[in-house]
């Protein structure tokens, strides 16, 4: 039986500031449990021996040396800027506080 | 909380136990980013002034860019971490902490979650009267910082009731390393003054390292610090807060020493402490409480897909290791011993923060007294006058370089400070300051011989007295010839030319 519920829906939208309908959630209830279900079916496969993973290629290193290379300037960063005042975004003010 | 409300602290302490903890952030000073190769604002050798100018494509995390790790910060993060004694990971992962606020343009903070690079740790720190206490410390870990809001609008400057918000993305993604300590207990009634100890310690450390610039007034070192209460003879923790935003050794004490009082007063009223963060408020030594935890502190961790994990190999854990500067504590010994200084001199310095400038001017070839006397008399008193960092005002080798110039008798102590206070001004260093200020001792004898006899003269019974071997009368002599010479001489060379003089 899948592990998402209605509430668990509710709860993920909030996080990513999505306003679901409550049709919309009943949708996503049954396809996000369709994908958890199959995406749980490797835990059939994987045995004790097999090594957790995030990545998949077993791949490790790949740093780069401490050397300052090209920035954007203030023109180009604030490009893309919904909004800005010349060298800062500018963003609603979000009740909330630094995590 | 009124400060009337508080309880007092020892009855606190006689009805509950305080329990600490502490997340501390430091701001590795590595030439570029944690993930990307914009200039690190946390490195002085980057001058940054301008907003957004220390960014790239990965800081704002523009569409296609990536992330790529820092090979230095690693290299100081295992520093760190064995410095405090942890045992470092072969494998270390990254995972992203989500979360929406603008201070990061990526939705996500790249951190460390479930397999930080550093655990296990335990840190040894001296409280003031030399006492050790071990902190144990669950883990150290790699992250990057946020960026900067200033709220704007509104009459507070702060969020309730701002308009808008600008955001300055140069310190998003600057190395930082977070340090988590396991809960604390037994400090009892020396808790407030553990909490600056072992944030002091923690600034010693990464400055020996040389990994950090650890200016707490400029953000590089950050505390967090927890503080609950539990009642005399329970065992479980009580409930506790988390004190943000303190920003100086001596706030760190203070918050602690507040939210003491100030949870022992609810929980004596038969009230409840609310799980929330607080701020911290320099000007009136209170908190205020800010966020209580709720649904939206779900951060919904993962491993982070766009960076591989870290695994140092044991060579390079061995090397960092071998390279590691003395422990804080062993090195106070054996500089206490060097500088030849009395329990209570050095003490002074210790507990004024001051070890490393004055270890660092002694270094740039001061007296170890010389270099003491100036960092915890002129220089601290003018850095308590102006409610600033002592280090912040004057640096080690302008310090050494008047030290020297008093010794070559071409300052005298009246001038020096003079030289100290110029230096400070911005005047420049404290060679261009006493040319500047004309300060230079007047060695020229034919100036200060013209002075005495002038002064002799024009103090006949004086003289007289000196001639009669009354020599403790040449005191006002001496006083007149300094006063001609604007206190541009020096008072030993003045007395020795009066006898002269008045001899003859």
């Amino acid at each position: 039986m899948s592990e998402i519920t209605p509430e668990r829906v509710a709860h993920l939208a909030m996080l990513a500031r999505i306003a679901l309908t409550d049709d919309e959630i009943q949708k996503l209830t049954g396809e996000l449990g369709a994908i958890v279900d199959s995406v749980a079916k490797v835990q059939q496969v994987a045995t004790p021996d097999v090594v957790a993973t995030s990545h998949p290629i077993p791949l490790t290193g790949g740093m780069r040396p401490d050397v300052v290379g090209e920035t954007l300037t203030t023109e180009q960063a604030l490009a893309g800027a919904p909004d800005h005042d010349g060298s800062r975004f500018r963003v609603t003010a979000i009740l909330g506080e630094e995590q | 909380m009124a400060k009337a409300q508080l309880m007092d602290f020892d009855k606190a302490l006689e009805l509950f136990e305080p329990v600490l903890g502490f997340e501390v952030h430091v701001e590795l000073s590595t030439k570029t980013k944690m993930f990307s190769d914009a200039p690190n604002p946390a490195f002085s050798g980057n001058e940054i002034t301008e907003p957004n100018t220390a960014i790239t494509p990965v800081c704002l995390g523009l569409p296609g860019s990536l992330p790529v790790v820092n090979e230095q910060a690693v290299r100081y993060s295992i520093s760190l971490g064995l410095a405090l004694g942890c045992q470092i990971a072969p494998t270390s992962r990254f995972a992203r902490k989500n979360y929406f606020y603008p201070d990061l343009a990526k939705n996500y903070q790249i951190s460390q979650y479930d397999e930080p690079i550093a655990f296990e740790g335990s840190l040894e720190v001296e409280l003031e009267d030399g006492t050790l206490v071990q902190v144990p410390i669950e883990r150290a870990h790699m992250e990057e910082d946020a960026g900067k809001l200033t709220h704007v609008g509104g009459s507070t400057g702060r969020i309730q009731g701002a308009e808008y918000s600008l955001v300055d993305y140069n310190r998003a993604g600057v190395p930082l390393v977070e340090i988590v300590t396991k809960p604390i207990v037994g400090a009892e009634h020396r808790a407030p003054e553990l909490a600056k100890a072992y944030v002091s310690t923690i600034r010693d450390i990464v400055r020996a390292l040389g990994i950090s610039e650890a200016r707490m007034e400029r953000g590089n070192l950050r505390c967090d610090a927890n503080v609950s209460l539990r009642p005399r003879g329970q065992q479980q923790f009580g409930t506790r807060t988390e004190t943000k935003n303190v920003n100086s050794l001596r706030s760190v004490e203070r918050a602690v020493r507040y939210e003491i009082q100030r949870q022992a007063a609810i929980l004596a009223a038969g009230g409840t402490i609310t799980q929330e963060t607080r701020h911290w408020h320099e000007d009136t030594g209170t908190t205020s409480p800010g966020r209580p935890k709720s649904d939206a502190d779900d951060y919904r961790y993962f491993p982070e897909p766009d960076l591989l994990p870290v695994t140092p190999t044991a060579a390079l854990i061995e090397e960092l290791r071998d390279a590691l500067p003395e422990a804080p504590a062993a090195r106070r010994r054996r500089l206490k011993e060097e500088w030849g200084f009395s329990d209570l001199e050095f003490r002074d310095v210790v507990n004024s923060g001051l070890l490393v400038e004055v270890a660092d001017t002694v270094a740039a070839g001061a007296a170890p007294q010389q270099a003491r006397k100036w960092w915890t008399g002129e220089i601290a008193r003018i850095a308590n006058a102006t409610d600033a960092e002592p280090a912040s005002l004057i640096s080690p080798a302008h310090v050494a370089e008047i030290v020297a110039l008093v010794e070559s008798g071409a300052l005298t102590d009246r001038l020096a400070r003079q030289v100290v206070e110029g230096v400070i001004a911005g005047e420049g260093s404290p060679a261009e300051v006493v040319a500047a200020r004309g300060l230079e001792v007047v060695s020229d004898d034919g100036a200060l011989i013209t002075a005495v006899d002038t002064a002799l003269a024009s103090q006949p019974d004086v003289l007289e007295k000196i001639r009669d071997g009354k020599v403790q009368a040449a005191g006002a002599v001496i006083g007149a010839v300094m006063k001609a010479m604007g206190g541009k001489a020096d008072a030993a060379r003045v007395r020795e030319l009066v006898l002269e003089r008045a001899a003859q």
